[in-house]
């Protein structure tokens, strides 16, 4: 029995990883992959589409499409729910979570208080300049009383760009006596105006991002996304955002059905600095950072981890990420071999570098031990224990995150109480491992993460560089999917030369780019964008634009009839 | 209201709407037994619940003795104070049937939505609270209040269904300006004028709602149920207007403090927990005691207990797994260490409802609070043996004070004995082993 639950466990990782096969081979299951018989875009072209789905607004997306429409200098909160992370990313969970009540009383405080910003009038006292002067288009005959053109002015021209469509003549009517009816009773125009605004912002039209789909002439018999709803996925996917007005242009006229119209978007979103918030926004998410804002380290254990070092860690990395990928134009598997980076005042001490004020460039010297950013203080805290370093958890959020395979759960029955320490001469996380690895019950998932994990074991669980572990040296020696290291460097090296680093990217990217997870059907597309992102150089701004000028990227196919089952349901139910 | 009655003097129209102006003031809240409001209808009777982590040790948790004047075990003793406002239930199992062990899932899943989840992606359904909710707490500004003292917004045990979890207000400062900011409408106040943006607000919903549905009939069936609950939660707030609208009972027990001066630390140590939980505890007693909500939930922990203590260096549920255990004591030493925190702010929680007063007892005694956990023996992931707790007396339909002992029966019937307590008609409870029609009549009045 147990032998069959390994197994059924290793065939788990190996489909939800696209494994070929790692340590625990031998049930390996290669029947729903296909093999891209061409890489390159062209490739990706001759595969068709996505669902149409009705996915919620993320809180990124939310409030940067706030920012864009009403300025950055707004406090917009945080209305929504947390997402459930699902097939590696919340953005996915966006389009099958619910909202509850509890929620929408949430989005309407801060529709309310977005609102009142929007039609501020100032304070010479406060410094504070009058929004409304330059939000609103126009200027109202009286400000006690309703303005029915200057009100219809500002409602076509927001509603465009909050609802990403025209709106309509009938609703520019209703939206506008709403405010009629506000600054009449309110007696006060731009008063009016907010209660309008406040209705925007609870609308589905604007907090659920639809994908409307026509008749595709191009295939008879099939859907294709509305032009307006292909410029709301390329400008989600690209810059976390509702498209600007530019955009709606292009999808008004029909130029986003042209290859040349579609390619000039698509270039002019890639070269614009809004395509920074849609990678910080990507990575944020695939690197699981939310998690940061419940990490806290033992003040008695790591006196010199504050908050703000942990907020400042996250920061660093994904600093890092936008100049490694989009400044630099950098391989994306160099990532975990750079030694340039940046540095704040908080983070200074704790890698043990010279203070700055404010944040600066940073490159690491070379026997820093600080290569690539499995050694930034974001990945080595984020998967410790409050007051000590986990190898297990560091391996498995390397497999998880950035492999795109899974680390089946412990067994719920096993008894601890074998691996139990209460030897004080094991001194270092190696030694209490082993333990494990003795009980073929634990060995199975241990063995997949630990030899991951230890090697990074000279860090501790604030990530501050260390040789030793209550005296003893430790050895960082490991492997990795059949590639052995001698050290956390190794490990990087290791992992810039798996096979499923880049094709985990691509599947992660692609889920966020069309708003929900991954499906069988995806699976041509994306073994053929895999292909050619290494073909590319492993380029992510060359990924992104063979995403976004993807025919599958527009083509819509019908929902498969349920999710994906994934392995870990069908293991449990082979392992019982 | 039946008109003038003798406690309210005065009584005029602003606006069209009804203003009391009392004297004295508290005389106006209630009849003249102290039993009741003054209108004549019955104090509310709410449903509150709240969550632990990772179980007990059970031969120093459950008591020898079942029934009145329990004994109290070492892990246990700190609810002395609170003895007589409880009950204990220990020795009932949840049942998984042909569903895995879900580690600190499937225990509370079963006990809070009688379900055994099929995964660990698979969310609950419908909880008991919401359950209830629907059915006692349709009048108030919020249908449900869920709290958590973790500091984390995720850590909620309330799901409307299985798609949408209930989130947690983690933040006391955000909890105290959600309850008591610009919003909330004093039920004490002598004047009331409803206001005139909450109508246009209204008026300007009405909009967005035909949208909703309009939107919901071009889209498949699974959107479609998405698009339904959108509606419904758009309805909530209509309804939430529809309140603000209209003058409130007074509550005499209902005065809001000023705001916290700062909010509560990040982190999990039990020092900031404690005290997180003490500052949400106070804003969710006043809530119920200004009857903004008639459901709450709050937890101290998540499925998976992460709290830590400080200068070791295992948070609680990594000690369930890693701490030996002490031989000569019997139990895991350091986990216990976390379980008796735990019991503590039980304790802390159900003497802030003791201590607010309301008519001639207290707001304690007009609620029904269900506590329960992940995992009775949580070093095993067991799930069999699970402890629960009641407190209160549910407006005088409960006793208090008694150790039930399961035996091995079904933990449903505590969520089933609570349902029948408020009123809802359903026959049973549970899903396959976990379907019980059986309330607890011990503890019944």
């Amino acid at each position: 029995m147990r032998s069959r639950s390994l197994c059924a466990r290793s065939l788990y990782v190996s489909v939800v990883g696209l494994a070929a096969g790692f340590g625990l081979a031998g049930c390996t299951d290669t029947s729903s992959h296909h093999v891209a018989k061409s890489p390159g875009v062209a490739a990706v072209a001759s595969y068709s589409g996505t669902p149409a789905r009705v996915r919620r607004m993320t809180q990124s997306e939310y409030t940067n499409t706030i920012s864009y429409v009403f300025g950055s200098d707004l406090t917009i909160g945080e209305p929504f729910a947390p997402l459930p992370r699902t097939d590696g990313l919340l953005a996915s969970g966006a389009s099958s979570a619910g909202m509850t009540a509890g929620e929408f009383q949430q989005l309407q405080r801060s529709a309310s208080a977005i609102a009142s910003q929007v039609v501020d009038k100032g304070n010479l006292g406060d410094r504070t300049s009058p929004r409304r002067d330059f939000l609103v288009p126009c200027k109202p005959q009286a400000v006690e009383g309703p303005d029915d053109a200057c009100a219809a002015k500002f409602i076509r021209q927001t509603g465009r760009l909050l609802f990403r469509h025209a709106l309509p003549d009938a609703m520019v009517t209703e939206l506008t006596n709403n405010a009629h009816k506000g600054a009449a009773d309110l007696k006060d125009f731009y008063a009016g105006l907010a209660t309008v605004i406040e209705g925007m912002l609870l609308d589905p039209g604007v907090l659920l991002i639809t994908d409307t789909t026509e008749a595709d002439p191009a295939r008879p018999g099939h859907l294709r996304l509305t032009s307006y709803a292909l410029a709301s996925r390329l400008s989600f996917f690209l810059w976390d955002a509702a498209p600007d007005d530019e955009l709606l242009k292009a999808a008004e006229s029909g130029a986003l059905y042209t290859k040349k119209g579609r390619t000039a978007a698509v270039d002019r979103m890639l070269a614009s600095p809004r395509l920074e918030a849609g990678v910080r926004a990507f990575f944020d998410d695939m690197f699981g950072f939310e998690e940061f804002a419940v990490t806290a380290k033992d003040p008695k254990t790591y006196p010199m981890i504050t908050g703000q070092t942990l907020l400042d860690s996250r920061e660093q990395t994904l600093r890092t990420v936008v100049d490694h990928l989009i400044t630099r134009h950098g391989d994306y598997r160099d990532l975990f071999l750079t030694r340039n980076t940046f540095i704040s005042p908080t983070l200074a001490p704790v890698y043990g570098v010279p203070s700055t004020t404010g944040w600066s460039a940073y490159e690491f010297p070379a026997d820093a031990h600080r290569a690539g950013i499995l050694s930034q203080i974001s990945f080595l805290a984020l998967h410790s224990h409050p007051a000590r370093s986990s190898a297990t958890k560091r391996g498995k959020a390397l497999r998880e995150l950035l492999l795109c395979q899974k680390v089946p759960p412990p067994p719920p029955n096993v008894d601890f109480s074998a691996v139990e320490n209460p030897d004080p001469t094991l001194r270092t996380a190696r030694e209490r491992l082993t333990r494990h690895s003795v009980n073929p019950v634990c060995a199975g998932c241990h063995k997949i993460t630990d030899p991951i994990g230890l090697a990074l074991e000279t860090f501790d669980g604030a990530g501050r560089y260390r040789e030793t572990e209550k005296g003893a040296k430790l050895d960082t020696s490991g492997s990795l999917d059949g590639k052995t290291f001698a050290s956390s460097e190794g490990l990087g090296q290791a992992l810039h030369d798996h096979p499923q680093l880049g094709s985990c990217l691509v599947r992660r990217l692609y889920s966020f780019g069309t708003g929900g997870p991954l499906s069988n059907s995806d699976t041509p597309a994306v073994e053929a964008l895999s292909a050619a992102f290494a073909k590319s150089g492993y380029r992510v701004p060359d990924l992104l634009r063979m995403i976004a000028l993807s025919d599958a990227f527009a083509e819509v196919v019908e929902m498969p009839p349920a999710p994906v089952k994934t392995a870990a349901a069908g293991l449990e139910q082979v392992a019982k | 209201m039946n008109g003038i009655n003798r406690r309210c003097v005065l009584r005029g129209l602003l606006d069209g709407t009804a203003v009391c102006v009392a004297l004295p003031l508290l005389n106006c809240f209630l009849n003249g037994n102290g039993t009741a409001l003054a209108d004549g209808s019955p104090l509310p009777v709410r449903f509150g619940t709240w969550g632990w982590g990772l179980g007990l040790n059970k031969a120093i948790f459950v008591p020898k003795k079942t029934g009145a004047n329990f004994d109290l075990p070492e892990e246990i003793e700190s609810l002395a104070p609170i003895q007589k406002h409880i009950n204990l239930f220990t020795g009932f199992d949840c049942f998984r049937d042909a569903a895995p062990n879900l580690c600190h899932k499937t225990g509370w899943v079963i006990m809070r939505a009688g379900i055994a989840p099929a995964n660990q992606t698979d969310l609950p359904g419908e909880t008991i609270d919401v359950t209830i909710a629907k059915k006692i707490s349709t009048a108030t500004r919020f249908q449900t209040l869920t709290a958590t003292a973790t500091g984390n917004v995720r850590d909620s045990y309330s799901y409307e269904n299985a798609k949408s979890v209930n989130i947690a207000d983690w933040s006391p400062l955000q909890f105290y300006s959600k309850l008591f900011g610009e919003d909330f409408q004093d039920p004490n106040l002598p004047d009331f004028k409803p206001s005139a943006r909450t109508m246009v607000r209204k008026s300007v919903l009405s909009g967005v709602l035909e949208r909703t549905q309009e939107l919901g009939k071009t889209v498949g069936a699974e959107d479609k149920a998405r698009l339904d609950q959108y509606f419904s939660g758009l309805r909530d707030l209509e309804r939430q207007f529809d309140q603000q609208l209209k003058k409130p009972e007074p509550r005499a027990a209902c005065h809001p403090a000023k705001a916290p001066a700062e909010d509560a630390k990040p982190g999990l140590d039990y020092e900031l927990v404690g005290l997180r939980h003490k500052m949400m505890t106070d804003l969710m007693v006043m809530a119920v005691a200004c009857d903004q909500t008639r459901v709450f939930n709050m937890a101290i922990a998540a499925q998976q207990a992460a709290t830590t203590k400080p200068g070791y260096d295992k948070p609680h549920h990594t000690a369930t797994h890693e701490e030996p255990v002490d031989a000569q004591l019997g139990y895991q030493k350091e986990v216990s260490w976390f379980i008796r925190r735990e019991m503590e702010l039980w304790a802390q929680y159900v003497g802030a409802f003791a201590k607010m007063k309301e008519g001639d007892g207290t707001l304690l005694d007009n609620v029904l609070i269900y506590a329960s956990t992940d995992q009775s023996l949580a070093r095993l992931h067991q799930i069999d043996g699970l402890p629960m707790f009641t407190a209160g007396r549910a407006g005088g339909k409960l006793k208090t004070g008694l150790h039930i002992a399961g035996n091995g029966d079904q933990g449903t019937r505590l969520g089933y004995t609570a349902m029948k307590v408020f009123g809802l008609e359903n026959a049973s409870w549970g899903t396959q082993s976990n379907n019980t029609s059986k309330e607890i009549g011990e503890i019944l009045v």
